[in-house]
This record gives structure tokens, sequence and C-alpha cells, in this order.
């Protein structure tokens, strides 16, 4: 499968997207520019975490005006796999891609920290080698990660099995002190009703070599590989 | 034509800026402050024939990128109107 990574003016983990697939995977990558319209062959888009434009006027909201988004919207409608990461999960929602909104963490504070998460729907491309209660230790590193969906939308989501990832305490538990920026039910992944759009705002990038943070964030990727 | 955009984040949806003022507020004294919320104003001259044409203009503006609909309501006050 060939994997392509968007790089926006204010990007920040394209390359580390990039070395955790080619370098640590050894998968075919190819970087993708956002003014270029062409995904060069990518089967599988990933929108990478940053402050595209700034973060200006909201999160994302300017990247998915960028003309890549156009083919990136194509990709998904056509059943392609597109999956945004932290700013790239924020750009998703902007895009409408996604369902719902990300918005200030409720502490007002950005966060970095390495947060516990389970596997709450195991069915899908990008769960595909974990099981249901499975936990994760991930990075993350965000100001606007707190997850919103409107409060008719939120119980379907749940239903349909769309919230992919929560946050819980170490023994997998989902407590309020869990719940690093109060997103509502501790929602940290979701995924269209197609299940080929994923949005997740803790970095698997960096997590792909057990040196540097653990080897968690392989599970993910090689779900998607597995999957698709 | 000047007009002039209110984005707040809408009813029911978490405002932790507003939250956190209001909270402020409070502890400064002034135990009359309710419901603070804290959201955008944008401030913007369009090139339209009548005031009407700027208000349709610039809603449109709103739906496509000036706020998110889904957790923010917006309101426009239009030169003239």
């Amino acid at each position: 499968m060939k994997w392509g990574v968007v790089t926006f003016p204010g990007s920040l983990d394209d390359r580390d997207v990039v070395w955790a697939l080619a370098d640590v995977m050894g998968q075919n990558v190819v970087s993708l520019w956002h003014k270029d319209e062409r995904l060069h062959g990518a089967e599988c888009v990933i929108l990478p975490g940053g402050f595209s434009y700034g973060d200006y006027l909201r999160c994302g909201a300017l990247a998915r005006f960028s003309p890549i988004m156009n083919s990136v919207a194509r990709l998904a409608e056509d059943g392609g796999i597109v999956v945004g990461i932290c700013n790239g999960f924020q750009v998703l929602c902007e895009a409408r891609l996604l369902p719902g909104a990300l918005t200030r963490n409720r502490s007002l504070s950005f966060i970095c920290d390495q947060v516990t998460l389970r596997v709450e729907n195991p069915s899908t491309r990008f769960t595909c080698l974990m099981n249901r209660g499975d936990l994760l230790r991930l990075p993350i590193k965000h100001g606007e990660g707190l997850y919103v969906a409107p409060e008719d939308e939120l119980p379907q989501l749940e239903e349909r099995g769309q919230v992919l990832l929560r946050y819980v305490s170490s023994a997998g538990e989902a407590t309020e002190e869990a719940n690093p920026n109060g997103s509502l039910n501790a929602i940290a992944a979701v995924a269209n009703e197609t299940f080929n759009v994923f949005g997740l705002m803790p970095h698997p990038e960096h997590a792909v070599e057990a040196g540097l943070g653990g080897t968690d964030g392989l599970r993910l990727f090689n779900s998607l590989l597995r999957g698709v | 034509m000047r007009v002039e955009v209110f984005v707040t984040p809408k009813r029911g949806v978490l405002d932790p800026q507003g939250r956190a003022v209001e909270h402020s507020l409070l502890s400064l004294g002034f135990k009359q402050a309710r419901n603070v919320r804290v959201g955008k104003y944008i401030l913007l001259e369009v090139d339209a024939g009548s005031a009407a044409e700027a208000r349709r203009i610039v809603q449109h503006m709103c739906e496509r990128l000036l706020a998110n609909t889904v957790i923010e309501d917006y309101r426009l006050e239009v030169e003239g109107e």
C-alpha cells in the first residue's frame, strides 16, 4: 500500500509520520504538499499534527480549504483511508469528514503528557489488531483537544461504534481524572459512519520505537496495514 | 459595506474560557456575573449593493468559514440595516 503524508504550512509532525511509516515500518510513503491537488497514488492519506495556518480562526479551519483537501475528500468518498492525527483530526472535523469538533482544553492549558487509551471498537481497519479493552500508552500534546459532538449525535456515535479510543486510567477505567482535556465521554478517537476516516488526538507516530516513547503506535499503524 | 460578526459558543457546548472568566469575575467581587461566554468578533467590509445583499453574503461566509456551526452560533450587524 502507498501512504501519503500531507504537509500544511505549520505542520510539525509530518516528518515523524514519514519516519514511522517509511523508516521504521518499511512502507512506501509519498510526502504531499498542501498546494498540490494530486495524491500521487497514495491509497491511505495521513494529515499530521501541528499548527496549520497558525491555528488562526479555529484549529484546522483554514487548512481544510487547501487545494489538496479536495482530493482527500474525494478519496474518503471513494472509500479510501484517511487518518487525522491531532491537528489533522481538527482539520477532518472542520472539513465535516468526521463528526463533532475539537475545542479548548477544559484546563485552558496546553497539555504535553503520556496517556492511557482503551480500545472501544476493535472491528475497524484502524484497530483490527487489538481487542476490546486493550490499553495503549501514547503521547498527547495539544491545547484544543476537547472533543465535542452535538448532544443529539453523541449517543448515535457511541451506538454505532464510532468511538474507537477513550482516555482511561492506567487500570483501564474511564475516570474524571483520566480525562486530560475534558472531552465528552472521554473520547480520544472517532471514525466516520463508513469507518474509512479516522481521527485521534494522541500521536501514534511518536510511539514507534522502544527507546523513544514505546511502540504502541505501531499497533494502530499495523492495524491499518492489515485492515486495508 | 461594514458588517460585524459575533461568534459565540452554542448553548450547551462546553465553554471553558467563559467558565474561567466567570470564575475570575466572581472572585473579583462581581457577584452579579452569570452565564459568561467568550466568543469572537470579526469586522469586515463587503462589496454589496444593499444591506440585505451584504447580510446574505456574510451569512454564507459564516456557514462556510467564519463559524463552525457544530459548536458555534453567529449573529450579524450590517451597516444601514
